[in-house]
């Protein structure tokens, strides 16, 4: 490299150093061949195996790194160590040289699997997939990318991310008009046959098409390229060899066709070649078969070969409008229908166009036109036929159907082939299954007596004829039940068969309680009609009476039997007692239950605060709780936690109204007071004393009350949604006053007893709902109370505080009546107030805070009163009372101590209403003035 | 011992103000000394919880991480730990020093009125208007209450813990006394809704306001009432009473703007002390001194038994 010639060329890159010469040091001497040994990168001989691959100097090096080698551990746990649980890999046991360049297992940075290009290429299957086509087989990548799991290489997932779709070329997008424009310029350029005028004025409208279509700041994603095939090629056939063509060879195409090499074969034909674009005589044919001995013409076993036959330009037209590369969809290809858009009139949304069939219309089927007379109620067909007039209960008759279905005969389904499993009775099916039989009677025949068995066989013979009663029973029945009617005549087989032979049940429902002679007739039905006795009705009907009430009775009679029949003992001999009990219908309430309110708010009007307003229960704090206070448990081992708990009928709505349990009812006496006796326990009687309060507002309730009988309709208004349920209530108690034969001794009554009781509602309610229960013990009770208030004053000596003793208990009693008065009609005040006033507030609320502090700070408001939570609670207490009463006439149970419960939940209730009500309570509040006044004066 | 002994002169109340401590959080709905009675806790209706230091007048710390505002706080005995009770239904437990929160306490479904801690502070216990009282395990990472007491047949207006006893008053006008050592429930009937209670000092006597403003001292054993204070007006509001430090007294808000103080055996009305024109929401007396505090809208009142400055005063007295 002369120095002459570094200035004639230009250099490119950077120049090698310049080879020093050895000068300075002597040439290495070369190293024989026997000498020269290989060592690895640490100076150690190399070895040329590894120890799995068979080396020949297993020891040291080869081995694990010791000089021992390898040796089995020992396997070794301790309380403090424990064995790790080894899992020993292949790797454990392979040395560098393993994992080596040539060993078995090298280490080397590879491409990881998801940056593995060559896991699927999209472009290059692509291309191999129109390669295919041409080859041996066509498509044969179609099974290939069939099982290829279909993910995608990074490079393409990067692409989607950055917004490229598939089928779009890569690269900025351009503009339509220039790209088409550019397009067009290429062909015109290199094209060999100018495009004819009239499609290039197509060509211009389209433009002009998608200009209205597609504006100026819309741009396309520039064209896909065709992808290039660059397998190699394999096999000795000649470039372009094009292999047979099943499509060709079996359908026949004139090989004299243009040949175009470089098309790919998708765009000539479907992607697998649909064939039929020409008609040929079929038999093999192509470039590599020659012609055979049975063709006729031979002039193209030379295949003549014309230039016309070749494309002169690469790539041809664009298909379509070149939106898409060749992977067109094949309907975009086609010529959009554009007169359908312009034609659409509403708003196109950017990016779709209008479909091109139709979408299916879903056919709306109308509903079914009814018939005119249709009524949507179904009236089950009374089962009544058979039985009637073979003189049957139809209760039996019914039950034989169901059990062995060999009553009836004359159902279609029966004869059905005997098919189904449905059709089968359950002993076939038992027998199908091999179950034992069952305990108890298997049919209801074999429950009856022999002769009445013997009857219904003889009926069954002969219910063929069916208008014909049989038996002489029968006909008498008949002739009786046609004194009662026809109707009732088959209401009453069917109280007898329910009836008959039931043993005594201690608690059976006692309909006509109120009319006791009724009553004892219809209990004789009863008896009678459990011996069995079929004339029971008529004879246990009162002779005495009309013809019209016996019609009556009687008819009563059957259906309250009816109604309450006791479950059959055969019937119930098919069932067994449940293993355990089921503690759905139970719930938990407390033991111990505070015993009555209205003692102890007399004794703290009264303030004898003490023994009377004092009650204890026993209570299990939490095992962690005690130890946490630092207290031994009291209740070791007891497992229970708060107030101990017992098992209630669920359904009773008295569980959870503790607090106005009654008198009798009540707890039974505190431990603690029953221990000793204190000067308070004077008697059991004196806490029912009512204050002179009490005395007071209940005679100025019952003015109102007296007033308010009077007006008809509504017992009370209903001034606000408080109350309308009250009203509703009372509307309905109305109904049941006028039912009841008892009224007017209600109304007598009335009058002592809201002397004693305290803010009570009108007696003549509870009359009406517990009519004849609760009279006797009431009117007692007013009379003892009257005798304990002497008592009581007597006793208010020694009532002092041994504190207070600066006021008189008498002054202090009246002091507290004026306060109270006062206090209940500020409440009364509060209530009416208090109607628009925040409803979420319960118990005492908090001042408000100033002004000044409010403007500043997120105070809630708090103005609601306690009178507003005292109404929640009432509203509650009343929905409880519906329930009640829905109970009530569901079950038709009278048991006088829930009556008594009753009582008194309703007199709370009744005082708290009225107190809500507007109306009432203004009055109350008048009357309350005026006796104020009076007592002051 | 049933009562005090009678002092040779007589005791001495807390007539004269201090100071006053404007809270800057909007209406303070509690004040309450700490155990020692130097600092006293500020439940503003802003959400915050604030420490103040009693002799200077001064705030010492903002806890705040409440949702709505804060009703009742009080601390532990070593003062390592506050606990403070909200309308957001929950109740927190506080570090002192850093105001961090340390639990945050959810079960209860009404807003919660009264929280106090045991005496060791190992348990939390919560009144709530939902009428639970709910114990809180401190010790334990549980987030479920130790024990539920849901006797209460309304929302409780207050809980107080002396020893082994639990005392509860609720708006369904009864105080229960849960003995833990006895195992026992003694549910004592006033009929009236019960807004504050208390024990005394001795651990003998229960005294218990309720909104038909009356205070009474009922005797702890017997329920029995030993004493009744009335003159105060206490209608509508939850306001709180409190005994003096050494049962002597009997003090309870009002909501004309004063505080009322009564002699505990008299019940005669010894002291009526003006705070302000607005609703004497809260008060709370020192554990020892003869100190009072007053909370009145968004100010807290510290009364002393001298003032400070002059000798005057206490002439006058």
């Amino acid at each position: 490299m002369s120095s002459d010639s570094e200035e004639d060329f230009v250099s490119f890159g950077t120049p090698l150093e310049p080879l020093e010469e050895g000068a300075d040091e002597p040439l290495k001497k070369p190293v024989p061949l026997h000498e020269q040994t290989v060592k690895d990168e640490k100076g150690r001989y190399q070895r040329f195996h590894g120890a799995f691959t068979g080396g020949f100097s297993a020891g040291y090096f080869n081995t694990v790194g010791t000089k021992e080698g390898w040796a089995p551990s020992t396997f070794v746990s301790s309380r403090q160590q424990k064995a790790e649980k080894q899992q020993a890999r292949p790797e454990d046991f392979m040395d560098d040289e393993d994992f080596g360049e040539h060993g078995i297992a090298p280490r080397e940075i590879t491409t990881s699997q998801e940056f593995w290009s060559s896991r699927r290429d999209e472009v290059r299957e692509k291309a191999r997939a129109v390669n295919a086509q041409n080859a041996l087989i066509p498509g044969d990548t179609l099974l290939e990318e069939l099982i290829a799991p279909a993910r995608l290489s990074i490079g393409v997932e990067l692409l989607k991310k950055m917004g490229w779709k598939e089928g779009q070329g890569v690269g900025p997008r351009v503009k339509r008009k220039a790209r088409r424009q550019q397009a067009d310029g290429g062909s015109r350029v290199y094209g060999c046959v100018l495009p004819p005028a009239g499609s290039e004025d197509s060509q211009n409208e389209d433009d002009n098409d998608d200009e209205e279509f597609a504006p100026d700041n819309v741009t396309f994603a520039p064209k896909d390229v065709t992808p290039v095939d660059f397998t190699p090629k394999v096999g000795v056939q000649g470039l372009g060899y094009r292999g047979l063509d099943p499509g060709l060879a079996l359908l026949g195409r004139g090989g004299s066709e243009h040949i175009d090499l470089f098309r790919p074969k998708a765009e000539t034909r479907g992607l697998f070649g649909d064939a039929g674009r020409g008609s040929r005589r079929g038999g093999v044919a192509g470039q590599a078969f020659g012609v055979g001995a049975l063709e006729d013409d031979d002039e193209d076993v030379y295949h003549k070969d014309s230039m016309s036959r070749y494309d002169n330009v690469l790539g041809g037209e664009e298909p379509g409008d070149g939106l898409y590369g060749w992977t067109a969809p094949q309907q975009y290809t086609k010529k959009r229908d554009k007169n359908k858009d312009a034609a659409y009139l509403g708003k196109i949304l950017e990016g779709f166009t209008l479909a091109q069939k139709a979408a299916e219309e879903k056919t709306i089927f109308p509903p079914p036109s009814l018939p005119r007379d249709y009524r949507p109620v179904h009236h089950f067909r009374p089962s009544l036929d058979v039985s009637v007039l073979s003189g049957v209960s139809p209760a039996l008759a019914e039950a034989l159907r169901v059990s062995t279905g060999h009553m009836v005969k004359e159902e279609p389904q029966q004869g059905g082939g005997g098919g189904g499993r449905h059709q089968m009775d359950s002993d076939q099916r038992r027998t199908l299954l091999g179950e034992d039989t069952l305990q108890g009677p298997s049919s209801v025949m074999e429950l009856l007596r022999p002769e009445d068995r013997q009857r219904l066989l003889n009926l069954r013979s002969s219910s063929s004829k069916p208008a014909t009663p049989v038996s002489h029973d029968a006909l008498r029945l008949a002739g009786s039940s046609a004194v009662g009617g026809g109707a009732s005549s088959g209401l009453q087989q069917e109280a007898l068969a329910a009836w008959k032979g039931v043993q005594m049940s201690s608690q059976t429902f006692r309909p006509f309680e109120k009319n006791p002679s009724k009553q004892a007739r219809y209990e004789l039905y009863l008896t009678r009609l459990k011996q069995g006795d079929r004339d029971a009705l008529e004879q246990s009907l009162d002779p005495a009476v009309t013809e019209w009430e016996r019609s009556r009775e009687r008819e009563e009679f059957v259906r309250a039997s009816i109604l309450y029949r006791p479950t059959s003992s055969s019937l119930s001999s098919r069932f067994t007692r449940a293993k355990q009990e089921e503690d759905e219908d139970a719930v938990e309430v407390s033991r111990d239950q505070e015993g009555d309110v209205d003692d102890k708010q007399a004794a703290a009007n009264m303030k004898m605060f003490g023994r009377l307003t004092r009650e204890t229960f026993e209570w299990h704090p939490d095992k962690l709780l005690c130890k946490r206070f630092n207290v031994p448990d009291p209740h070791p081992g007891s497992g229970i936690v708060g107030l101990p708990k017992v098992k209630r009928d669920k359904f009773s709505v008295f569980n959870f109204l503790t607090a106005t349990e009654s008198r009798e009812t009540s707890a039974p006496p505190k431990p603690s007071e029953s221990g000793k006796k204190s000067r308070w326990d004077v008697s059991d009687q004196e806490k029912k004393k009512s204050d002179p309060l009490s005395e007071l507002l209940s005679s100025a309730r019952q003015q109102t009350d007296t007033k308010l009988e009077q007006t008809p309709v509504p017992a009370l208004p209903a001034s606000s949604s408080t109350s309308s349920s009250t009203s509703s209530i009372r509307a309905e108690v109305k109904t049941e006053e006028q039912t009841s034969s008892n009224k007017k001794k209600a109304e007598e009554e009335q009058q002592e007893e809201e002397q004693e009781e305290e803010s009570r509602p009108p007696m003549d309610l509870f009359k009406a709902i517990f009519a004849g229960s609760s009279d006797e013990k009431s009117s007692s009770s007013s009379d003892g109370e009257s005798d304990d208030e002497e008592d009581v004053k007597e006793d208010k000596a020694p009532n002092l505080f041994n504190i207070t003793c600066n006021t008189s208990v008498t002054s202090s009693v009246t002091s507290t009546v004026t306060s109270t008065v006062t206090y209940s009609q500020q409440t009364v005040f509060s209530s009416q107030n208090s109607t628009r006033q925040e409803e979420e507030e319960f118990g005492p609320k908090l001042p408000p805070p100033s002004d000044k502090v409010r403007g500043g700070a997120a105070s809630p408001g708090e103005e609601s009163l306690r009178k507003r939570s005292k109404e929640k609670i009432h509203k509650k207490k009343n929905k409880h009372r519906k329930e009640k009463k829905k109970k009530k006439q569901k079950k038709h149970k009278h048991k006088a101590k829930e009556q008594k419960k009753k009582k008194e939940e309703e007199e709370e209730e009744e005082s708290d209403s009225s107190e809500e009500d507007g109306v009432s309570t203004e009055e109350l509040l008048k009357r309350l003035k005026s006796v104020r006044s009076h007592q002051t004066r | 011992m049933a009562f005090p002994q009678p002092r040779p002169q007589a005791p001495q109340l807390p007539q004269h103000l201090l100071r006053t401590v404007d809270c800057q959080q909007g209406a303070v709905r509690a004040v309450r000394f700490n155990a020692d009675g130097n600092y006293l806790l500020s439940c503003g209706s802003d959400k915050s919880l604030k420490l103040w230091s009693v002799s200077r007048g001064t705030l010492l710390k903002t806890y705040s991480g409440h949702g709505y505002e804060v009703l009742d706080a009080d601390g532990s005995y070593d003062n390592s730990q506050l606990c403070s009770c909200s309308s957001d239904k929950t109740v927190i437990l506080w570090d002192v020093a850093t105001g961090q929160v340390t639990r945050k306490l959810r079960g209860h479904a009404g807003k919660v009125n009264c929280v106090q801690f045991n005496e060791e502070a190992t348990v939390i216990l919560s009144g709530s208007i939902d009428g639970t009282v709910r114990c809180w395990d401190t010790r334990s990472r549980r987030f479920e209450p130790i024990q539920i007491l849901d006797e209460a047949r309304d929302g409780i207006s207050s809980v107080k813990v002396a020893q082994h006893e639990l005392l509860t008053g609720s708006v369904d006008g009864r105080v229960r006394r849960y003995d833990l050592r006895m195992g026992q429930l003694h549910v004592d009937f006033i009929s009236s809704p019960i807004t504050c209670v208390c024990f005394s000092q001795d651990g003998q006597c229960t005294l218990s306001s309720s909104l038909d403003s009356t205070v009474r001292l009922l005797d702890k054993s017997t329920g029995e009432m030993l004493g009744e204070y009335t003159g105060h007006k206490m209608k509508g509001y939850k306001l709180d009473c409190c005994l003096s430090s050494k049962d002597t007294h009997v003090l309870s808000c009002s909501e004309d703007g004063h505080v009322y103080c009564w002699d505990l055996v008299e019940g005669s009305l010894s002291l009526k002390l003006p705070v302000g024109k607005a609703v004497v929401q809260s008060l709370s007396f020192h554990p020892t001194e003869t100190c009072l505090l007053t909370a009145m809208e968004g100010r807290v009142q510290v009364w002393g038994a001298e003032p400070e400055e002059t000798e005057e005063d206490t002439m006058a007295s």
